[in-house]
């Protein structure tokens, strides 16, 4: 029988209505480095921050090292050997490596001593585990790569035995990635435990020893990684679900819309969120943007929307160039001019003011327009009158256009910022996670909505976590990984095994 | 008890219980102390309202007052929806008196009051913009906190002021720093003269025309900020940063423009003052009407309606406060900024502090129901 | 050389007050939570500390009185920035009004002078003490003058904030708390998970922000002035602010800020109406506003650039 590090018997944990992990069974060997993947709300996070301490589970039971334990805060995680690498840096900027080390263990009032013994413990591990960390750096000025390894330190430090990875190499150069697999395969040398929570299959594959599977909060598969290959796990991961039916009658495109040359984006830190993408847009086509979250979609549609400027590359509209405009208003503005609308992933922190009545939040975008004024002031008549109509095309429920958008259900909301794009009658239009928190009798709407679209000759860019989403709708789809599209599938023929493998990385890195 | 979560009362009792809650709040405050220092609160309050509404003549003064507030209280509020803390009121109401002191100055012997008192309130209106377009563009260019560089400009307009006063705009021979007294031509027609013109008589007090700019003012404010399309771009700029540049808002710019017309509306402020009630200026005639505007707008909510009655609150507080400091020698007028202070505490630092024991009465309620 | 000293006398004395407001403002600020209180709490401090010396005739009553005071107002601003989540600039503004209106309110009442307390007899007031060798010393050229005009004849608290300053860069920077503190003012997060209680340290922070303000208000009525005037800190607390900034959140360099301040204080009472050569008369308005233009220019990146700490002013909220 094999020592476990970390056995989770039975974990339920609801969020209200919805339930994040149920039932979840999961045993993890000393000394292994051990898979958890899934797709976003797989429930994998929930998971480990249940194990962390974060959260309480409803029920089920944690063991760790064989004896149960109860973890009610991050503390007693820790004191349990039990740490954590955030997805985002718990550092401190202007701190020195050695400083955010020692935060919260700083063994004794006077920081001297804690320092000095501090140092030496470091200097020992970061040769132990070839971490290669200069203790007297300022983590801010240090690279992505060598703050996580500060956070790795960080939880070695406090003498952990299992080192919870959320998403590791999400922010990292592949370069740095394969230094972080080396550094957890010494890890593993030593004797510590890790688990991986990632949706790459190539990671999984590459450096894991066993593997845990989940999907809609539930485990689906414990597997040994020596056992499966990538097309199993990504068959296990995206799962064969019902899709969703979509009339959608096949179509031949128009001319191009959109054509976007060997788009890049850098962001201050010198991150590559976008690297050479490239594709074009007919008029009457739905391109799908398949991928996990995080991976660029959000940038490719923000640099599209003229919220961002990209820093290489070409777009063009209609034949015309609107890489960088020349103009006095700003870029978002001047392309909905051109008939470019958006509806943000984001729905409540972009697409809509939530503090705004509806009738606020149905010309959201759209301020400028002449129709809605009279005069210099609006004309709050055209306005609610054109509120209305949003309500009645689309449906919106309770449709008052008084209401606040905020108490809107997040279908509804949803309801307000598609049916105010569309009422634009743009000739692109870029749509962003279009049933993200959304009942499944509006998502049914909402997609019929946008096929209606597709067949009245406009452009759809449709960006989607939702697999079924992107392949009922889309008459061609493309997968992005890591800031850039690893392969162009035809809506009709695509598999869900195919996309898995191509969100997990395909053959790009 | 969680606080900062989102607000489960229904909106007429956040627009209308909280506020009198929070209120009622500062004014029990105020009466704690009224009684520790040996006066019976009740008595107080009834010569407070007495002194400033119970006759004509204090009636007048607590307009003329609240006219003033009004403007800051405006200022404030705009930029509020910018979302900034604009406490820079006190210098550009101060810097607006320069402007309309300049014109006055200059011109007060050659034009006539219909051409001067238009220009008067341009220099008001211009200069106070000025002083805030400074921090407004510093904020929006260059990242420094808008909060603490009006807070030093306030000092720098003191002092600026100080020295404009003693050593270039003194009245000649005059020991006072004090500028000279402004031609009639420059002065704001007041109420009561105006009234006798179509033969309603009342009192004569510093109420005068500015007043009915102030009430402009506050349906303007009204109609910008809720019904222009530059009012929604400032609005959605303050709410929801991320939403504007979604729409394609120069956030930037907003901020800019939006300090400026709150610096232009405290200008104004020392229109009521100076040409008015003192006709000429003085120095530190502002005295501290800035920070009265912060609490006009936090208790008003940033609503004209809700300024204009605060401001109200505000002038019949001065007005009738200095009555009872009169027939009160044990209370002075600062019990005035007491209750300023409290009303900043509790209408807007603490705004919801009785919001999560109103939503669980509310929920009680509902679900006996 | 003695208008230097007496010059640079009256710096130090201008510039204690200004430094212990100064390092109040550094706690509270290095722990996140934005303080532009620090006036409010000097003048009601000042008023407290007054009344008790007058009342008991002890200055170190009035010293405690003076702290408790700035004290409760202190962790009324704690109460609004950490376990209310409140808007800490508005707490601030609301905790300036309420001294400006508060403290002549009451001292009409209990000493009916117009809301100033009366004159304190000197046995109340915090004496000037005269070091060892005062004497001696005096005589002896360059070192007795400095001795005897400049380094003696400062009340206790003079002495004190000679040693608070290094004990406040000391622990800011050298023990654990420091450490804590720091992190909370840059990434409370990283604190909070490395299972530090943000709102305990905060709490803290606060209540040391407290005792010097308490300290810095005693100082201004037990000491300086020997009453309590109405609006006596015309605008310290706000000068205090400006050298923090001016010494980038670090206490020496903000005490140096305090003393140019106080420095350019003392040569502008000298210098006014005093013909300079070449120059003529400076308007005393232009060496008072320095401190606040320098501040301004730092804040905007065109001098240098004070960069405030990261997270100061901004809630903290559990994150997950």
């Amino acid at each position: 029988m094999t020592d476990f590090a970390i056995e989770l018997i039975g974990i339920s944990k609801s969020f209200g209505a919805v339930k994040a992990n149920r039932d979840v069974e999961m045993r993890i060997a000393k000394g292994s480095i051990h898979g958890v993947i899934g797709e976003n709300g797989a429930g994998k996070s929930t998971l480990m921050s249940i194990l962390y301490g974060y959260y309480q589970a409803d029920s089920g039971q944690i063991r760790v090292n064989g004896k149960d334990a109860r973890i009610s805060n991050s503390q007693e995680a820790i004191r349990l050997g039990i740490g954590m690498v955030h997805q985002h840096f718990m550092l401190v900027d202007t701190f020195t490596v050695l400083e955010n080390i020692i935060l919260g263990a700083e063994g004794g009032f006077v920081l001297k001593k804690g320092l000095s013994s501090a140092r030496d413990h470091l200097l020992k591990l970061n040769t132990e585990y070839g971490l290669d960390v200069d203790p007297d750096a300022v983590v801010g000025t240090l690279g992505v790569g060598l703050q996580q390894r500060v956070e790795i330190l960080k939880a070695l430090f406090r003498g952990a035995e299992v080192l919870i990875l959320d998403e590791p190499t999400a922010v990292l150069t592949p370069q740095e990635a394969d230094h972080l697999f080396r550094i957890l395969r010494t890890l593993r040398e030593q004797g510590k435990t890790v688990i991986l929570i990632t949706h790459k299959l190539r990671e999984v594959i590459d450096i894991t020893d066993a593997v845990t599977v989940m999907r809609a909060g539930t485990v689906v598969g414990n597997v040994r990684t020596s056992d499966v290959d990538r097309e199993k796990l990504a068959d296990l991961m995206v799962g064969r679900k019902v899709n969703l039916k979509v009339d959608k009658a096949d179509r031949e495109p128009g001319e191009v819309v959109l054509d976007v040359k060997n788009l890049g984006l850098v962001d201050h830190r010198g991150v590559k969120l976008l690297q050479d993408i490239g594709f074009s847009l007919r008029a009457g086509e739905i391109v799908g943007i398949a991928g996990v979250a995080g991976n660029g979609q959000s940038e490719l549609m923000q640099v599209l929307a003229g919220m961002l400027e990209p820093t290489s590359g070409e777009v063009e509209y209609k034949g015309q160039s609107i890489t960088h405009l020349k103009s006095r208003e700003p870029k978002a503005k001047a392309l909905r001019r051109l008939g470019i609308a958006h509806v943000p992933e984001d729905r409540s922190r972009e697409g809509l003011v939530k503090a705004f009545p509806m009738f606020e939040n149905a010309i959201l975008g759209y301020q400028d327009d002449p129709r809605l004024m009279r005069g210099t002031m609006y004309n709050r008549r055209a306005l609610i009158a054109r509120t209305r109509t949003l309500i009645e095309q689309f449906d919106i429920r309770p449709g008052d256009p008084m209401l606040r958008a905020g108490l809107l259900s997040g279908g509804n909301q949803q309801k307000v910022v598609l049916a105010r794009e569309i009422f634009a009658n743009p000739d692109l239009l870029l749509v962003g996670q279009p049933t993200r928190g959304v009942d499944i009798g509006a998502i049914e709407f909402i997609h019929k909505r946008l096929v209606e679209l597709r067949d009245a000759g406009k452009a759809i860019l449709l960006v989607s976590v939702e697999l079924e989403e992107i392949m009922s709708l889309s008459d061609r789809i493309l997968v992005m990984a890591c800031g850039q599209i690893t392969g162009e599938v035809a809506g009709n023929a695509a598999t869900t095994t195919e996309l898995g493998l191509l969100m997990g990385g395909g053959n790009k890195q | 008890m969680k606080f900062g979560q989102p607000s489960t009362l229904p909106r007429w009792a956040q627009l209308t219980l909280l506020p009198v809650l929070n209120l009622s709040a500062a004014l029990l405050v105020t009466g704690l102390v009224t009684w520790l220092i040996g006066e019976n609160p009740l008595e107080c309050l009834h010569l407070l309202v007495v002194g400033a509404l119970g006759y004509g003549e204090g009636i007048g003064y607590t307009l003329f007052y609240t006219t003033g507030f009004i403007f800051v209280g405006l200022a404030v509020a705009t930029a509020a929806h910018a979302g900034l803390f604009n406490i820079g009121g006190e210098g550009q109401a101060y810097l607006g008196g320069l402007g309309v002191t300049l014109v006055v100055l200059s011109f007060d012997h050659v034009l006539p009051f219909w051409i001067l008192m238009p220009l008067c309130l341009i220099g008001a209106m211009l200069f106070g913009a000025g002083w805030a377009l400074i921090p407004a563009w510093l904020q929006a260019k260059r990242g420094s906190h808008i909060v603490v560089t009006t807070i030093m400009f306030n000092f720098i307009a003191y002092s600026l002021m100080l020295y404009l006063i003693s050593h270039h705009l003194i009245e000649p021979g005059s020991q006072n720093p004090t500028t000279r007294e402004f031609g009639h031509n420059a002065w704001m027609p007041a109420m009561s003269d105006m009234l006798a013109a179509i033969g309603l008589t009342i009192p004569p007090t510093p109420l005068n025309a500015s007043f009915l700019v102030a009430l402009l003012a506050c349906v303007l404010f009204y109609l910008v900020v809720w019904h222009s399309r530059w009012g929604f771009e400032l609005r959605t700029a303050g709410s929801n940063e991320h939403a504007a540049r979604y729409a394609g808002i120069g956030v930037s710019t907003v901020i800019i423009v939006a300090m400026c017309v709150s610096g232009a509306l405290s200008g104004l402020s020392a229109v009521n003052d100076l040409l008015g009630s003192t006709h000429r200026m003085n120095v530190g005639f502002t005295n501290g009407i800035g920070f009265v505007g912060i609490a006009v707008a936090l208790m008003g909510r940033n609503h004209p309606v809700g300024i204009l009655l605060s401001a109200l609150l505000f002038g019949a507080l001065t007005q009738g406060g200095l009555e009872l400091s009169l027939d009160k020698p044990v209370i002075t007028r600062e019990m005035i900024l007491l209750i300023e202070g409290l009303i900043i505490l509790f209408c807007g630092a603490l705004e919801n502090l009785f919001e999560p024991f109103l939503a669980s009465l509310f929920a009680r309620f509902t679900q006996r129901k | 050389m003695e208008l230097l000293i007496s010059t640079l006398d009256s710096t130090v004395r201008v510039a204690t007050p200004l430094t212990l407001a100064a390092l109040a403002g550094l706690f509270s600020e290095r722990s996140g939570v934005v303080d532009i209180g620090l006036e409010g709490k000097m003048l009601i401090a000042a008023f407290a500390s007054a009344a008790a010396a007058y009342v008991t005739g002890s200055p170190w009553l009035g010293l405690m009185a003076g702290v408790a005071a700035a004290v409760m107002f202190s962790m009324l601003h704690a109460f609004v920035s950490v376990t209310y989540n409140g808007n800490q600039l508005i707490s601030g503004m609301a905790i300036n009004t309420i001294a400006s209106g508060i403290t002549p309110v009451l001292a009409l009442a209990w000493f009916q002078q117009g809301g100033n307390t009366p004159p304190l007899p000197d046995e109340a007031r915090f004496a000037e003490i005269a070091l060892p060798f005062v004497d001696t010393l005096r005589n002896v050229p360059v070192i007795g003058p400095v001795y005897s005009g400049l380094i003696s004849g400062h009340s206790i608290l003079v002495y004190m904030t000679v040693l608070i300053i290094p004990l406040v860069s000391w622990f800011v920077f050298k023990s654990r708390f420091g450490l804590r503190l720091r992190s909370m003012g840059e990434n409370p997060h990283a604190a909070d998970t490395a299972g530090i209680s943000v709102a305990r340290v905060r709490y803290i922070a606060l209540f040391w922000n407290g005792v010097l303000c308490g300290m810095a208000g005693t100082f201004l009525s037990v000491y300086q002035t020997g009453s309590f005037i109405k609006e006596m800190t015309a605008g310290k607390g706000y000068l205090a602010l400006a050298a923090l900034i001016f010494g980038k959140w670090r206490p020496v360099p903000a005490m140096i800020g305090c003393l140019l301040f106080a420095f350019a204080d003392a040569v502008q009472i000298r210098l006014e109406g005093v013909e300079l050569p070449f120059v003529g008369a400076i308007p005393s308005q232009f060496i008072a506003v320095i401190p606040y233009v320098l501040t301004v220019l730092l804040l905007a990146g065109f001098v240098g650039r004070s960069t405030a700490p990261k997270a100061v002013g901004i809630p903290f909220v559990k994150s997950r």
